[in-house]
Parts: structure tokens; sequence; C-alpha cells
């Protein structure tokens, strides 16, 4: 099937995976409050009767499945031009595997943690999609209206999500930290878009980047609303010095909340920078190359140094979370394809180790928030072989780790930053790793070198049916991706085929 | 025997399975009962050994190439292979690591008790590791032996060591990883040098030695990667993690730490520092600065050893000694030089590893490692206090054992190029005998005057079994060193023709291309990039421009 733009009925094609997930958030958050499950876990402190709520997450995991059936229907279609508002090529369909696998992840931890919290599963879970059908959006968006858009259908969803669990004061405040701050940092975001629109004279990402070669740009508005943007997408990806709000609010949101900011939401916000600064801004590169490659190197610095101290785990993956990111700020510097394929596959590996590092972290808490000192874990592997030794491997693909999808990912971030020459990155991002092996070894060895305090503290500690599954999938994944990479490369590789001018470099080379 | 091995096609599978059958022994280990793990664990290792033995036999000591080479892509985008290949270097490297897992294995019966099942299983899983390290020929896949074994001995140590175990295993890891991550981002250049000049990305070791690096390059290239392999070797002033590591491991953990890790380092300076940076190795003073560190390692350990009160952190500090005088042997640049640091490496292994066995053993009946409280053992232990002795020696360099022949032709080496260096070199050997020989007085030949002292029981059977074969190797490696030296030495003098022939281009900072390792050896390594994407590179190299 060819869609030609020009006609509006082919953007309703276009758009599938989006419609299909919203009428399954809606389905859900009718299904939420309608029959029986209209008193579902209100909280007035009574139990909630054993499996309420699951049906509704796994409808929620049928929306999921379904939208990824439209979303590979759509590699059949090809399109006309890339001028278009919606893309339809690779890099937006392999996001949208990234985003739809974070969110069913998200989901299958979430069931035991839901029903311990009592929180209100319908809308829990419609949220979670609302939000994936908002990152879509932003994978899509070859028009900076539409990354607005999409961005802000995330953001307002899970700014609800972080404040959900209504009966913890720590959430509430994250959820509240965290609107206050995306506001500000969305509205230069919106100042970006109206200065470059201003400069450029659209907001059609093409149209952009033909106004820059043609040399028709205002330069000095342009270069003010490109560091507009940078600013808006730092606070999103949580880029230093622009990070102030991550561990505030990772710490404080639902646990599998956390998890999917962590994962879904900076692939998202990652996805739309590359997108917007590889193409639109191919011309401008040196402009805001600088500004970026300064980013990467102290984001990297800062997160994993002060990751160093963090004793709560929960709050160490948030700043290891922000160090991911300072690793995937070095592909957005390199802009070459082997950094864009290495950035689609950064982001699926991350998505898999971290959500399963934070199913365990769930577990070890009794799905709520507590235990989540690092100390809690004394004697975890011994007490608890299987999850231990998932655990170990999660924090190994974190550290990115031999035989692991982490190392493969780090490798293959490395040969962007190779190919674009950026040593200097490249030295400051094994560095810091070198960091980052102290805090996620520090769990490792408490895990398995101490003693645990109290003889049956882990006895507690139960994985429901639907969260095995997800570490399953994450185990298995990983260990495939670190063991035989290359399909997910080659896969990655080709996403990134038709994304601006990267395709018809050789061999990845940027001539730069 | 050759015969034998030729008809089972052994060549073909023989180091895929020294690498899998670890592995596939670790699984077993797991499945086994808890009671059982140690026996599966040691004769599974014994037999890899037995495999191992057929090297001796399938190995062409006349060819100084890569042998029973075989490729297998692996990440085909990334120009990585699954290649492992075999010469006179790693040849003995793969034997000592399998032979020293056995013994490590039959040595901690006693004194691992509690997780067996994970304590072997991680045993088998390093021995799979170092082999992996010592036969790949692809430099990323060689990276990922190379890190892979660092979770298994981390966990060796952390779990089953002694008071300060965490803390030694933590600097034991963050040491080396600071190393190799460093030596990575040196890989990443080859690769994209590899890229721009070949034209397709490529990893091996082969291709990337045809790659022209200009004076600085190689600088930069040769710190990059003696860092990580300096770490590992340990080269003074980077080995302070060496003597935590050895003295919190379990007896089993020191020995394999001993035996085959530290070779790691040493085997990469031969793998791969010399010939992919020869411009840079023979630079005056890059080899000035190696020779000086390992003299420096060589005195200033002996002295710090000779003040040891623990038996056990005596022997760590020899380690580095003994260490040191590889890593002159190869600095020497000559042939004496490098298979003299070669037999020191196997002698170490075997004399270091006995040390360490032994010194478990004395910690098994008395539960302590300081060299006062033991005295006049002799008496009451004699086979303990004979094996303690020879191995003694032979770490000495005593002539008759292993530990002689390594360090005699080491020192030579060195006096064919650096007189002074060696000279200096010397007095290390006299050293050791200063801090070895009081220590085997103290502890079997004083007098019996400890009460504890005379319940100690001699040797068992199977303590017997654990030291004889290496004390037997000692002593036939000193006397009769020429069979293992035959099969090194054409490997040795292709690396270091390769070494000389690159042309002194450092002074004017240009770049030469450098010269294939070898004449025949060339033949052998037809480069994969070459082979099949001839066109594309040509394609490269004008769009490059």
């Amino acid at each position: 099937m060819t869609l030609d733009f020009s006609r509006s009925l082919h953007y309703w094609w276009a758009l599938l995976p989006e419609i299909v997930l919203c009428i399954a958030g809606m389905v859900v958050l009718i299904a939420g409050v309608s029959g029986k499950h209209a008193g579902a876990a209100r909280g007035d402190g009574e139990d909630a009767p054993a499996g309420q709520g699951n049906e509704l997450g796994w409808i929620a995991l049928m929306g999921l499945l379904a939208t990824a059936a439209v979303n590979g229907w759509l590699y059949g279609v090809t399109e006309v031009g890339t001028d278009s508002m919606i893309a339809v090529d690779g890099f937006r369909l392999f996001a949208n595997w990234v985003f739809l696998l974070g969110a069913a992840l998200s989901i299958l931890i979430s069931f035991g943690y839901v029903y311990r919290q009592k929180l209100q599963v319908g809308e829990f879970y419609a949220l979670i999609l609302f939000a994936t059908a908002g990152m879509m959006f932003m994978a899509a968006a070859r028009d900076l209206i539409v990354v607005f858009l999409g961005l802000e259908l995330m953001s307002i969803a899970v700014y609800a999500l972080t404040a959900f669990n209504r009966r913890d004061r720590k959430s509430a405040e994250a959820g509240l930290k965290y609107f206050l701050l995306g506001a500000f940092a969305t509205g230069f975001l919106l100042y970006g878009i109206a200065l470059v629109y201003g400069a450029t004279g659209s907001t059609n990402i093409a149209a952009i980047a033909q106004a820059i070669e043609a040399g028709a740009a205002s330069e000095r508005l342009l270069v003010v609303g490109v560091a507009m943007l940078i600013v808006g997408f730092g606070f999103k990806v949580s880029a230093v010095p622009f990070h102030m709000w991550t561990p505030d609010v990772y710490e404080g949101a639902p646990a599998p909340v956390t998890a999917f900011m962590a994962a879904a939401v900076k692939a998202a916000a990652f996805v739309a920078f590359l997108r917007i600064f590889v193409v639109a801004f191919e011309g401008v590169h040196d402009s805001w190359a600088g500004i970026v490659w300064w980013l990467a190197a102290i984001t990297m610095i800062v997160a994993n140094l002060i990751a160093l101290v963090q004793s709560n785990v929960k709050r160490m993956l948030a700043y290891s979370s922000i160090a991911h990111g300072g690793y995937l700020l070095v592909a957005i510097t390199a802009a070459n394809q082997t950094a864009a394929a290495g950035l689609l596959f950064y982001l699926l590996i991350y998505t898999l180790m971290n959500i399963g590092a934070f199913a365990i972290v769930i577990g070890v808490s009794y799905h709520s928030e507590q235990r989540q000192h690092v100390e809690d874990y004394a004697g975890f592997g011994w007490a608890q072989p299987v999850l231990g030794v998932f655990l170990t491997i999660f924090l190994l693909s974190l550290a990115g780790f031999p035989g692991t999808g982490g190392f493969m990912g780090k490798i293959y971030l490395l040969q962007g930053a190779a190919d674009a020459e950026l040593w200097t990155l490249a030295v400051i991002l094994v560095l810091t790793t070198i960091a980052s092996y102290w805090y996620y070894l520090r769990v490792a060895w408490f895990m398995w070198m101490r003693p645990a305090t109290a003889e049956a503290e882990h006895a507690g500690v139960v994985t429901p049916f639907p969260m095995q599954i997800a570490l399953v999938i994450c185990v298995a994944l990983i260990m495939y991706t670190g063991l035989f990479p290359g399909a997910a490369l080659d896969f990655a590789r080709e996403s990134v085929a038709g994304l601006g001018n990267l395709g018809d470099t050789m061999l990845g080379m940027t001539g730069r | 025997m050759t015969a034998l091995l030729e008809s089972i096609g052994y060549a073909n599978w023989a180091l895929h399975a020294l690498i899998w059958l670890p592995v596939l022994g670790m699984g077993l280990v797991l499945w086994a009962e808890e009671e059982q793990a140690k026996t599966v664990a040691f004769w599974w290792s014994m037999g890899v050994f037995v495999l191992s033995l057929g090297l001796w036999w399938a190995f062409d000591a006349g060819y100084g190439g890569m042998q029973m080479e075989s490729v297998t892509p692996w990440i085909e985008s990334w120009g990585v292979s699954y290649s492992l290949g075999i010469d006179g270097i790693s040849l003995f490297m793969v034997m000592l690591t399998t032979f020293s897992t056995s013994i490590a294995i039959l040595g901690s019966f006693n004194y691992i008790k509690t997780r067996q099942r994970a304590f072997y299983a991680l045993m088998l899983l390093l021995e799979a590791g170092v082999i992996g390290v010592f036969v790949a020929t692809d430099l990323l896949l060689f990276y990922v032996f190379f890190e892979l074994t660092l979770v298994p001995m981390y966990f060796i140590v952390g779990i089953w060591g002694g008071e300060r175990r965490i803390y030694a295993a933590i600097k034991f890891f963050l040491y080396t990883a600071f190393g190799s991550l460093l030596m990575l981002v040196g890989i990443m250049y080859l690769y994209f040098k590899a890229k721009t000049f070949l034209g397709v990305p490529t990893f091996a070791w082969a291709d990337l030695l045809q790659i022209p690096l200009t004076g600085p390059e190689q600088l930069w290239l040769f710190s990059a990667f003696a860092l990580a392999f300096s770490v590992k070797v340990p080269v003074f002033p980077l080995h302070t993690w060496l003597p935590d590591a050895h003295v919190e491991a379990p007896t089993p953990g020191s020995v394999i730490l001993a035996a085959v890790l530290l070779k790691m380092g040493t085997y990469g300076f031969l793998r791969f520092l010399l010939p992919l940076f020869p411009v840079a190795a023979q630079h005056p003073t890059v080899v000035m600065t190696m020779l000086v560190l390992a003299v420096i390692g060589i005195i200033y350990t002996a002295w710090v050893a000779a003040v040891q009160p623990d038996a056990k952190k005596l022997v760590a500090y020899t380690s580095v000694a003994h260490m040191g005088f590889v890593v002159l042997g190869i600095f020497a640049l000559t042939v004496n030089g490098i298979q003299g640091g070669l037999i020191v490496m196997i002698s170490h292994g075997i004399s270091t590893g006995a040390l360490f066995l032994l010194l478990g053993m004395l910690y098994e009946r008395r539960h302590t490692r300081v060299i006062e409280d033991f005295g006049g053992l002799g008496r009451v232990a004699p086979l303990l206090a004979t094996a303690f002795v020879i191995t003694a020696l032979a770490s000495i360099g005593l002539p008759g054992t292993s530990g002689f022949v390594g360090e005699f032709l080491a020192l030579m080496g060195a006096f064919e190029t650096h007189p002074i260096i060696a000279i200096i070199a010397t007095l290390g050997v006299i050293f050791a005998a200063y801090y070895m020989l009081p220590m085997v007085q103290k502890i079997f030949f004083n007098k019996l005057d400890k009460p504890e002292n005379r319940e100690v029981k001699d040797l068992s059977g199977r303590e017997v079994a654990v030291l004889a074969p290496l004390v037997a190797l000692m002593i036939v490696i000193g006397w009769h060193p020429t069979p293992i030296l035959d099969r090194m030495e054409p490997s040795v003098r292709a690396v270091l023709e390769r070494v000389e022939n690159a042309s002194t281009g450092m002074a004017d900072g240009t770049s030469d291309p450098v010269p294939a390792l070898s004449e025949e050896s060339a033949e052998g390594f037809e480069p994969a990039a070459a082979r099949s994407q001839e066109s594309d590179a040509d394609q490269a190299l004008v769009s490059g421009e």
C-alpha cells in the first residue's frame, strides 16, 4: 500500500497504531468505571478481592498487542515523499516497538503493585496506554507541532501517573514537582518551536531542513530557537543540568511508573530529539553539537558520581537512568547513521534491562514503597537464587558487561562516537562506566556476599505470574542480544536507513 | 598419536570444545547434588585437561602463525567473528589453564565447604573465559572473554574469601575494569581505522595488523592497551590490587589468579601490543619505561615480600616480582628474552600455584597464615615439607627447576639489549632467596616449640595427588625445556620479525604500511575484509577523499 498524504484519508492509515492504542485506552477506562470494577480498590481500608483488576491489565496488554500488530502491518506501507506531518519509516516503527514493549512490561510488573496499593486500575492502565500513544506521536512526528502534541499527551498522562498513589505523600509531591517543572520545560520547548518557525517559516522538519540548506533561515533566531529546544528536550531526557526533578520524581512515583518513565518516556524524548536535530537541524550541526557534547559529558560525569553515594536502590536506578541518558546524548552528538542505529538499539536494550531491574526492586519491596535500601538486599541472592541471578544479569547489563545486551549497546554507541571521531566523549563514556560498576556491583555484593539480616525476610518476596513473564522476557532478550546481537543490530541499522541525509553516507560515516 | 588425533579431526573442534565443555560442565555441576558437585567438577575439568593434551601433538612446531584456525561470523555488520586459533605463545597458556583448573579444583575439596555447586560452577566458567582469552583471534571476542573472566573471579573472591573479601573483590574488579575499558576505546579506534582503511568494519586480529598507523597513533593506542594489560600483569605501580585479592581469595581462587589470570596480561603484550603497535613497542622511551618498571617491580616487591608476616601475602608479592621478569623478558625484544618470559609465565603458574595450595593446606590444618605461628613442621609433616621446599626453590629459580630456565633466559635476553638493566634485575634472584628461604626455615625447620604444631598431619593421598604433578613439572621443565622452547620459537620469532620490520616511521611521524606478520603466516591471513569486499574498499577509499 502506498500512502499519499495529499489525501487526508491516508493520514488515518498512517496513524492506525495510535488510533488502535487510543481506542484500547478508552476501552480500559470505560471497563474500569463500569460494572463490577466500579468499586474496585477505593482504598477504604478493605482488601480488594484477589485478582481484582487483573482483567483490565490483560485488556490493556491485548490493546498493546493489537497496536503492535498494526505497527507490523505498517512495514508493508510506503509513503510518497518525506515532507508529510506523519512519518511512516523504519525509525518510527522501531521506536514504536520499544515503546510498546516498555508499556507492556510496565503493565506486567504492576499487577501485584496496583493490587497491594489499591490503585484505581482502570485509570492506571489507561493512562499508561495514553502516554504510550503520545510517545508514538512523538516518534512519528515530522512536524514540530505534532511533536508538541505528542509530548503533551505523554507528559500529562505521566504527571497523573506519577501522583497516582494519592495515599502516598511522596507520590503526590513527585507528581506536583514533575508537573511544575515539566510545564516550565514545555514552555521552553514551545518558545523554541516558535523561534524556529520565525527563523525558517515552517514547523515542518523537512521544510526547516530545506530552509537552512538554502540559507533562507535567519541564523541568530534559529540558533536561539535550537538552544531553547535543547533545553526543552534536555529536561525531558533529564540531562544534567536539567535533571533536578528526576531523582525525586523517580523515587516518589509508584515503582512501576518509575520503570515506565525511566524506559519508555525517556526513549520517546530521545527519539524525537534525534529526529528533529538530525533531520531538521542537520545543516547547523556545528552550532548545536558543541552544546549537546557538553550536556552529554556532564550528564555522564555528574549522574554517575552522584549515583555512587546512593543507598536507596530506586534512587540509585534514577541516577543510573540519568547516566544512561548521557550515553545516549553521545549518539545525538555524533549524529551519524551508526549513532542513530545505536541509539535505537540501546533504547531497546535499556528498556529491557531497566524494567527488569525495577521488576525485582518492586518484588523485593513487597510491591510497595518499603525495603528499597541496599541493605535490604543482603543475602537476597541465596534466598531467592533465580531472582538473584536475574537481578545480577540486569545489573551487569546496565553496567555494560560482555555477554549481555548492555555491552553490545554500549559498543554500538562507541562505534557511533568513533565514526564521528568523538574520542574525548568516548573516553568519558568508558571512564564513567567504571564509576557505574561500583554502584551496580554494590547491589550484587549485598545480594551475594552479605548474610541476610533476618532469616525469613526474603521469603515474603513474591513474583506474580505476569511479573514472571516480564522477567523471563527481559532476561531472555538481554542474553539473546548479548550473545547473538546480529539480528537486532541489523534491524536497528535498517530502521534508520531512511532517516534524513544519513542514509547516503558510506558505511555510516559522515563526511564531517 | 598424531595419526589418532587426525583420525578424529581433533584440530577442527578442539579449541571450540575447550571453551564450551567447561560451560557445559557448569550446567552439570549446578544440576548435580551439593555433595557431588566437587567430584563432577573435578572429573569434568580433568576431561578438559586430557582433551587439551592433544594440542601438544596436534600442534605443528615448525610453524609460527596461527594454527587450527576457524572463523565463524558472529556479528556480521560489525565485522566481528567468532574466530579461534592457537600458536606457540597461546598453546602453553591453554594447557596451563586446563591443568591448573583441575589442580585447583582438586585442591579445594576441603577448603570450600559452603555453596559448593555455585563455587565449582564459577570455577568452570572462569576456565572457559580464560581459555577463550588465549585462543580468540578477534579483538572484540578477546575483549569479551577478557572481561568475562572478571565476573566469576569477583564472586569467587567475594563469596568464599576471607575477612576483607568484599573490599578485595571490588578492588580487583575496578582496577582491572579501569584498564580494560580504556583499551576498549583503543579497540574502537582500531575499528575506526580499519573501516577507513580497509573499507569494511573488522575486528579480526589478522586484518588489524594490516592497518598503517602513524607513530603518535601507535603511542596512544599502545598506552591504552598497555594500561589494560599492565594492570592485569600487574606491573608496578599498578599492582596494589594483587596482594589484597590473593590474600582474601580462597585457595583455589588464588591458584587460578596466580597461575593463569595474571598471564592474560603478559599474553596480551605478546599477542596484541607488540604486533599491533610495533613502532611504539620499540620506541626507546617506551621500552625503557617498561623495563624500568619491571625492574622496580622485581626489586621493590622482593623487599616488600621479605617483611610480610603473612605467608600468603609474601607469596602474593613474589607474584609481582616474577611477573616483572616476564615483562623484562618481553621488552628485551629478543628471542631469548621473550622465550624466557614465556617459560617464567609457565613456571610461575606452576610454582606459585603450588605455593598457594601448600599454604592453603597449612591453613586448613592450623587456621593461620602467620609465619611466626609455625615452626619445625618438617618433623611432623615431612612430605609437606619436601613439597614446600622444592616448590620454594623452583620459585626462587634454583638451577634444575623450571624457574631457573625462565629467569635465566629472560635475563640473558635482556642482557643482549640492555645489560645494565639486566644486571640490576639479576639482584632480584638473590632477593628471592632472601625472602623465600627464611619463610621456609621459619615454617619447617626452626624448633617445634608450639604444641599446636605437633598435631599437624602430613599430606593425605589426595593432597599428594594435587602436588605431585606440580612438583614433577617443575623439575621436568627445569631439566628438559627444549620441547617447550621448540614449540614457542617460531611464533616468538614471528612477533619479533614484525616488530623489527616496522621501520622507524616514528621520527617524522609518517605512517608506513607495516608488513604482514611474516612471509609464511601472511598466507594464512588472507584478510577477511579484503576477501569479500574488495570493490567496496576501493569505493570507500575513493569516497573518503
